[in-house]
Parts: C-alpha cells; sequence; structure tokens
C-alpha cells in the first residue's frame, strides 16, 4: 500500500491527527504504540555480527545473547496482533474491525507453520540462542541446504506475518478501504506503517540468520584477516542478505496478487501445517539415523 | 453463431500438481518482473518530462486575435449551439466608436466562459465558428482545487497580445483545408 519513504514522512509529520467521535480513545492511541514498540524489541535478540575487539574489551554485535532468542523472537512477534487487533476494535468502524479480524486470524494461523519450521532447525542446531545456530552454520554449512522445505514454510508465514503481498488481505483496499489503520492518520498511521516495514526488516534479519548463515561469509576465514575487520565485513555480509530478503518482499508484492481468504485458510491449515510437520518428522528421523539411532 | 474470434472456451480441468504447488508459476511471474525491471520504462517523471502530444490532440481552447490584434470572435453564438455539452455562455455585446483597435467585428462578446468541466474537447466549436475565432490547442487545462475555477473566463481564453498562440501545430481542423 505504501511504497517510499518520503511519503511516509509527509503523511506522518505534515497531516492532521484526527480521532473519530466514537472511538476508544485511550486503545485507539495504545494500539500503534504496541504495534511499533514490539515491532523495534525483537531487535535485540539477533546477532547483527561476531565481537569486537577493541581497547582491550569485546563487544558482542548482539544487544542481549538470549540462550532463548528463538524463543523469544516468535512470542514477541505474536504480542504484534495486539497492536492491529486492538487498533481494529478501537476505531469503532466496520471496516477496521473486519481488517483486524482478518489480520488476527491470519498472523495466529501462520504462526504455527512458521513455529513448527523452527522446531526443525532447533532440532538440528540443539540450541535456542540465535547466536549460537548462527555459529554452528560457519564455512558453508547454511541451513539452507539442509532445510530447505523448512525455509519455504518459513518464508511464506513470513510474508503472511508480515502482511504483504499475497497476504496482504488485513489492508486490502478493494474491499475494506484500508483495512484496520482505515481511520488512523498522521503519526500514528505511520507508527502502524512503519512497524510493518521494521517487521519485514527483522523477518529477512531472521531468515538471514536462520537459513543463511547469518553473518558468516563463505571462506573468509582462509584469506587471514585481523579479527576486527573480519566482524565488520560479516556485519555488512548480514546486511547485503537483509536486503535482498527485503528486496524480495518488494519483488514478490510487484508480482502475485492477493490469495482470497479461503485460500489464504486453505494454504496455512491445511498445506503449510501438515507439511511443517512432516519437514519435523523427517528432521527428527536424519538426526536420529546420523546418531546412530 | 461467433460474432467475433476473440471468444475463449472455459477450461475447469483440475490444476496438476506443479500447478497446485504454485511454486513453478511464482518462478515464472518473477522472472517476468525482473525482466521489466531493467527494460526502457512506459512512464515519465511528469511535469520535468512531458510525453509529446498526437497532432490531433485538442486541448484548452483559445479565443484568437486577428493581425492588428483585435478580437475576432463577434458573439454569434454558433459553438454554444454546436456544442454538444453545453459548455459555453456567453453575453454579446455592441462595439463603440474608437473601439475598432479592440473588437474586429460590430458585435462581440463582452462576456465568453467555457466550463472546462463539461467540455469533452470534442472541437465542434472550432468547427462551427464562421470567423475563426476560437481553436483548441495542443495546451492542457491543468487541474484546479475549486470547481469555479473550471469556469474559463475571457481573461484565460484571449490569446495575449504579446503572446500569439501558435494553432497550426495541431494541424487544420476537420473539414478546412
Ligand atoms: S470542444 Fe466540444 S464540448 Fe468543448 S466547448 Fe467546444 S464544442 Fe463544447
Ligand atoms: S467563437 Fe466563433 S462561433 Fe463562437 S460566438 Fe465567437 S464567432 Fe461565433
Amino acid at each position: 500500500m505504501v511504497y517510499c519513504s518520503p511519503w511516509l514522512t509527509e503523511q506522518s509529520f505534515f497531516k492532521e491527527d484526527f480521532t473519530p467521535a466514537h472511538a476508544d480513545k485511550f486503545l485507539f492511541n495504545l494500539a500503534p504504540g504496541i504495534a511499533m514498540f514490539v515491532a523495534l524489541i525483537t531487535g535485540a535478540a539477533i546477532p547483527w555480527g561476531g565481537t569486537l575487539h577493541l581497547f582491550g574489551t569485546d563487544y558482542a554485535l548482539q544487544i542481549a545473547d538470549l540462550n532463548i532468542g528463538i524463543l523469544y523472537i516468535s512470542g514477541v512477534v505474536s504480542i504484534g496482533v495486539y497492536g492491529i487487533m486492538l487498533g481494529g476494535w478501537a476505531s469503532n468502524n466496520k471496516f477496521a474491525l473486519l481488517g483486524a479480524i482478518r489480520a488476527s486470524s491470519q498472523m495466529i494461523s501462520y504462526e504455527i507453520g512458521m513455529g513448527i519450521a523452527i522446531i526443525a532447525i532447533v532440532m538440528m542446531s540443539g540450541s535456542l540462542s540465535l547466536d549460537e545456530i548462527v555459529r554452528q552454520q560457519a564455512g558453508f554449512h547454511w541451513n539452507i541446504f539442509y532445510q530447505p522445505i523448512g525455509f519455504l514454510i518459513f518464508i511464506t508465514c513470513a510474508f503472511a506475518e508480515c502482511n504483504r503481498t499475497p497476504f496482504d488481505l488485513p489492508e486490502c483496499e478493494q474491499e475494506l478501504v484500508g483495512g484496520y489503520h482505515t481511520e488512523y492518520s498522521s503519526m500514528k498511521l505511520g507508527f502502524f506503517m512503519f512497524s510493518e516495514y521494521v517487521n519485514m526488516f527483522i523477518s529477512s534479519a531472521l531468515m538471514a540468520s536462520l537459513y543463511f548463515g547469518g553473518y558468516n561469509m563463505p571462506f573468509i576465514d582462509q584469506l587471514g584477516l585481523p579479527q576486527n575487520v573480519l566482524t565488520l565485513l560479516g556485519t555488512a555480509f548480514l546486511f547485503a542478505k537483509i536486503f535482498f530478503f527485503i528486496f524480495f518482499f518488494m519483488w514478490i508484492r510487484w508480482t502475485i496478487p492477493r490469495f482470497r481468504y479461503d485460500q489464504l485458510m486453505h494454504l496455512g491449515w491445511k498445506v503449510l501445517m501438515p507439511l511443517a510437520i512432516v519437514n519435523m518428522l523427517l528432521t527428527g528421523g536424519a538426526i536420529l539415523l546420523k546418531n546412530g539411532l | 453463431m461467433l460474432l467475433t474470434n476473440r471468444s475463449k472456451v472455459v477450461s475447469k480441468k483440475e490444476m496438476t500438481l506443479s500447478e497446485k504447488l504454485y511454486l513453478p508459476a511464482i518462478a515464472t511471474g518473477l522472472g517476468i518482473t525482473l525482466k521489466h525491471f531493467f527494460q526502457k520504462k512506459a512512464t515519465f517523471s511528469y511535469p520535468e518530462v512531458q510525453r509529446e502530444f498526437a497532432p490531433v490532440f485538442r486541448g484548452r481552447h483559445v479565443l484568437k486575435r486577428d493581425d492588428q490584434g483585435a478580437e475576432r470572435c463577434t458573439a454569434c453564438g454558433l459553438c454554444a449551439v454546436a456544442c454538444p455539452a453545453e459548455a459555453i455562455t456567453m453575453i454579446a455585446a455592441e462595439r463603440k466608436r474608437g473601439e475598432e483597435h479592440l473588437y474586429r467585428e460590430e458585435k462581440y462578446a463582452e462576456k465568453y466562459e467555457i466550463n472546462m468541466l463539461r467540455c469533452i474537447f470534442c472541437g465542434l466549436c472550432e468547427e462551427a465558428c464562421p470567423k475563426e475565432a476560437i481553436f483548441l490547442t495542443d495546451r492542457i487545462t491543468t487541474a484546479e482545487y475549486h470547481r469555479d475555477t473550471f469556469i474559463y473566463g475571457k481573461d484565460k481564453l484571449v490569446e495575449p497580445i504579446d503572446q500569439r498562440v501558435d494553432v497550426s501545430l495541431r494541424g487544420k481542423p476537420s473539414g478546412r483545408d
């Protein structure tokens, strides 16, 4: 729906901030805040790079190396639905409410497939810490080679979680005017829009970390570079991957039209979830075989 | 009986497995998008770049003056009668002594208005005019904020003496040679 940042800035700062008379004022103001807050705090658990050694101290390029990083992220992401749900409900507008209902059912449905796809990764690496998972992919042992189906499920669910095309039913203009943010204007609309972008960035970072080796670059160790340069190069490489995924998000947006609602539910519950479970079972079987039963 | 050859028989066959997977179709689609990404763009960044108009383009009207700078229109009303959209209204007045340099004929249009929201740019006013006073030009009618400002009076329609509007750019009006 929204394409460029000048538009966003203009929309956010120079427009009248309007609150509808029948809206629930408190929740109406709270919802964009929740959406934005939840989108931003996910970044804390993502490892943006290795360690920098400066002036005798080691600095890890990760805000918090949680040992349950993945659990934290999927937990926080599922809170994100509250922002949208409250926003749509508090607007007291039927289009907004319909958009919010669609958004919440869609996000809940696709979280399941996503969660099970991640479980396969966790089973392989034996750790819930994102940094640990990234470190295990050093060299060229990227998880994408072992979990192609899992990645496919994950990326599809990521599209649905971020409400991007082809799953942008919560805000589809033709049916719902603007969906859950129909009544929003100015900076609050800006917050909703911006949280969508942040979510897109975070899921790109997650895809890069979980499946594409995060900050690891293949064959970089053989160059014999100092540790700090390696770390910075790794961060740059992670951002290159993230930018590619963001481009992919846009690329899909330019290409694929929106799903119908029943197709969306069909895909989520009857295709992606069973596929994810099969993928998990196969991974479990492979691990068993490798460890000699 | 087929009226045209363009009708297609719709088939409602079951989708094959590869079609059900969506993935091959998505990959093809992404390829097409990427191909267009590198092709010449069909759009212009207006107003910095403007598209060339076709020679037959009919845009905003002009009321012409003659070589001496007098208005050609004689308020005969034929354009208003010809206008299918009833966009033209005028009030006629008689030329006073000493106004010969302003108006070419003895009767002139004191007020002449075209409602640009009604006008369909058909060019029939141009064809109807016996005095070659009104022409449609290659200029465009700009967007406005209020409806009233779309009613163009003589201030906007009559060409300024020092900035003559070249009506030959559009080619000859139909029916004349
Ligand atoms: S161009 Fe056609 S519609 Fe417009 S004023 Fe002339 S006759 Fe009327
Ligand atoms: S523009 Fe031509 S047709 Fe219309 S009133 Fe004037 S002279 Fe007559």
